[in-house]
């Protein structure tokens, strides 16, 4: 269980072993914990995955519903990504509109979907400038053991990747048909402790650590987003070395993502 | 539900004197009756209409003339005297606010530590998140929880970490008679203190700390079975290196290593006891 | 809960007293339990009843928050009843509305018949009911998540508190309502029971019924959550199941 307080010695603690390049749970610096990805864990969205990262647990569904186009783009559809970081997932949070952390994953998480184009909004129109679908993704942290960006960008990757178009439902065409997803964007977050780098951050170490930063890359060779959070500062050089293993760290997650094996 | 119906003692029992299986221990849910044999409601128990329910999750412990129900979960409930370890959440002008994982915060006033502390200066002792190794004093009834750090073995903690566990496992984590935390500490060479909150400090190399934390890790998730110690040793067997058994930790001068050593002296461990009075210790 | 696109009403009940999934109108639908289901919650459970998901945390006793709501002479029990946004067929806005408040409300003061609160002055105990996914009944559903969440933190309390909805649909009173019968039925009545004494902590009701048949509905509800009941407590023993080994102590 996390401590709504953590003790200085147990922060102490994950520094001195990140200084020797250790970490509390037996992980290696550049390792994640077990990711799951279940897909079309709730029925009543379109598409949803429950990603698993360690005793992390977020879950996204994904719904689409015809609605207007904005004014300035008329001919593409609209994509809202939405993060709540509920009390029930963890003793930290705590009822009540939106905090920043909250908002804060909504709005890297989309920013990494959008950047990527990772569904083409001009598909999901209907009528230009009259009728378009709007998509939703909705992203409920259930329990929170920490690296809430990657479990969450992920568990919308899932939902996305599974979604069905409601098309028949809305009367808009014959069927429903598959959400096509073009890209696959996917996160990878770095601390500092010490002077080490570490992936894949606990609820603990993000306490501890001197700087976040999270690098979404796709399938491309693309950088999608970045996000430096906490309080600390990262060397270029560092940050090159991140981007490096965020590819390789990314790959894999896609996989997993997709239904594969990782 | 009339509140009416409910005698006292109402106060929670701890888990101390015993969560071991055995085969006279039955687990009853909230609600449950309890055969009370002629027995009055103690702890975790309450009576209405001359029947005993229980009012907790728990193991029914028949301690003549109570009986009551053990918790097997929920956060620790101080009873006076429990040695406990605290990290503090607020230091004000004259006391220090503890989070000991008890549902209220405690206070651990400036008179109450063994440093002379002026008004005012609270923090130049002690400052938010730092830990200490405090002795339950009192519980008045509006929940307030009074601790105190004079006396052997409290004080402040210095470097090592701390693990949580459950409250309801630390009789585990001590075993029959000390049988755990004995081989926990002679396997890794590591020293430890344990709090009867679910609190454990941890001193040594990384290797031996990380050797207690799958230690406790291993007591944490194992189901209510038995043999458990054996299976922490084997454990321990088979990651220790050579050099690890029966290293000498060295003395140190800090609080610390009273705190621990102390410790075991002042909490017989009592896994094994079914006495009332190891409720006390 | 609108569904896009309803047509007639669809037949409720058959001619040989069956519904629409093929129930005898006192059955329950199917119902799984996991008792801690959560890492950083102090209890939590998860709860598949029927096509309803719902989870549920418990944090507390602990220090209240906001301050002025602590209570000098018992703990304060605050619930929380959530639905995702996409656990109903119409994408459900995030955040307060007035229906979850409410509900919130009730559940708070049927837990508050039975949780022994005046053993944690000062404190708040706080229940989180998260709708993952909804098919009718899912404050029933959110009231057995908690109330098997609270016994998993160790709460003392009477007695566990299982809930179920009865209701009125094509003329006959049924139990455990699901979304059709509920959206089309002529009521809808949820409950939550205390076993221990035989008492009703929740009541609501949606409709209409006549005297006899709400009599009736009563006795088919309490029967039926006896039958949660059952379900309840073997979900908490499997968690704190007791499995002596072989020389019976540790």
């Amino acid at each position: 269980m996390s401590e709504e307080v953590t003790s200085e010695i147990l922060t102490t603690h994950i520094l001195d072993l990140a200084g020797k390049g250790k970490r509390l749970d037996g992980r290696g610096t550049d390792e994640y914990r077990k990711i799951t990805v279940e897909h079309g864990f709730v029925t009543s969205a379109d598409g949803s995955a429950l990603v698993r990262i360690g005793d992390t647990a977020v879950l996204s569904g994904v719904k689409l519903e015809p609605g207007k186009p904005f004014p300035d783009t008329p001919n593409a559809g609209v994509l809202t990504t939405n993060a709540e970081l509920i009390p029930l997932s963890s003793p930290v949070f705590e009822p009540g509109p939106p905090q920043p952390g909250a908002i804060e994953v909504s709005r890297v998480v989309d920013r990494a979907i959008r950047a990527a184009e990772t569904i083409d909004l001009t598909r999901l129109c209907v009528t230009p400038g009259e009728k378009t679908w709007v998509c939703y993704v909705d992203i409920h942290v259930l329990d929170h053991g920490g690296n809430l960006i990657d479990a969450a960008l992920l568990a919308a990757l899932g939902a996305l990747t599974h979604a069905t178009v409601p098309a028949k439902r809305f009367g808009i065409a014959a069927e429903d048909y598959p959400l096509e997803v073009l890209h696959y964007p996917v996160e990878c977050t770095f601390v500092r402790l010490g002077e080490t780098i570490m992936v894949d951050p606990t609820f603990d170490e993000e306490r501890a650590a001197q700087g976040r930063l999270t690098i979404a890359t796709d399938e491309t060779g693309r950088i999608v987003a970045m996000q430096k959070g906490l309080v600390g500062a990262f060397s270029p050089d560092d940050i090159k070395a991140m981007v490096e293993r965020a590819f390789v760290h990314g790959d894999r997650m896609r996989l997993i993502a997709k239904g594969g094996v990782a | 539900m009339g509140s009416s119906h409910r005698p006292g003692p109402r106060r929670r029992g701890h888990a101390g004197s015993s969560s071991h299986p055995s085969g006279d221990r039955v687990l009853v849910l909230p609600g449950e009756e309890i055969a009370s044999q002629g027995l009055k409601p103690g702890p975790g128990t309450y009576r209405v209409g001359g029947k005993l329910y229980a009012s907790v999750l728990g193991l029914v412990s028949p301690q003549p003339p109570f009986v009551q129900v053990i918790p097997l979960s929920g956060r620790y409930i101080p009873k006076p005297n429990d040695v406990v370890i605290g990290t503090v959440t607020d230091a004000q002008g004259t006391f220090w606010l503890l989070d000991i994982g008890a549902p209220r915060w405690a206070p651990l006033h400036m008179t109450g530590t063994p440093w002379q502390v002026e008004i005012g200066e609270t923090e130049k002792f002690l400052r938010v998140k730092e830990s200490v190794v405090v002795r339950v004093e009192n519980l008045d009834a509006t929940g307030r929880i009074g601790v105190t750090m004079l006396g052997d073995g409290l004080g402040k903690l210095e470097g090592g970490s701390i693990f949580r566990i459950s409250p309801a496992r630390i009789p585990r984590v001590v075993g029959r008679g000390g049988s755990m935390i004995q081989t926990i500490t002679q396997r890794t060479g590591a020293q430890v203190a344990v709090g009867q909150n679910g609190r454990i400090w941890v001193d040594g190399d990384p290797e031996a700390i990380h050797r207690v934390r799958e230690a406790l890790r291993m007591i944490s998730e194992d189901g209510l079975r038995s043999g458990l110690t054996e299976r922490v040793d084997s454990y321990l067997r088979s990651t220790s290196r050579s050099d690890d058994e029966g290293v000498q930790v060295p003395p140190s001068e800090t609080a610390h290593r009273d705190a621990s050593e102390s410790h075991f002296a002042s909490t017989p461990p009592s896994e094994g006891g079914d006495e009332p009075g190891d409720q006390n210790n | 809960m609108g569904s896009v696109g309803a047509k007639d009403v669809p037949v409720l009940l058959s001619p040989e007293g069956l519904r629409i999934d093929g129930r005898r109108v006192d059955e329950l639908r199917p119902i799984k339990i996991k008792a801690g289901a959560l890492k950083h919650a102090d209890g939590s459970a998860y709860v598949e009843w029927g096509e309803n998901k719902v989870m549920a945390a418990v944090y507390g006793p602990r220090e209240v928050h906001p301050r002025h709501l602590q209570q000098n002479t018992k703990a304060v029990i605050q619930c929380k009843y959530n639905m995702a946004a996409f656990s109903v067929d119409e994408r459900k806005r995030p955040g307060l509305d007035r229906r979850s408040q409410e509900i919130s409300k009730v559940i708070a003061e049927a837990f508050e018949s039975v949780v022994f609160a005046e053993e944690f002055p000062r404190t708040s105990i706080d229940v989180y009911i998260e709708v993952l996914q909804a098919n009718a009944g899912t404050r029933c559903a959110g009231l057995v998540a908690a109330s098997v969440a609270l016994a998993d933190a160790g709460i003392p309390m009477a007695d566990l508190l299982p809930a179920v909805a009865v209701g009125k649909a094509g003329g006959a009173i049924i139990l455990d309502l699901k979304k059709e019968e509920d959206n089309f039925g002529e009521a809808d009545l949820p409950m939550a029971l205390v076993p221990q004494s035989g008492r009703l902590v929740l009541l609501q009701m949606e409709g209409h019924m006549t005297r006899e048949e709400l009599a009736k509905a009563l006795d088919m509800g309490v029967a039926g959550c006896r039958g949660i009941y059952e379900v309840m407590k073997q979900a908490l023993r499997d968690r704190y199941a007791v499995t002596p080994g072989p020389e019976g102590s540790a």
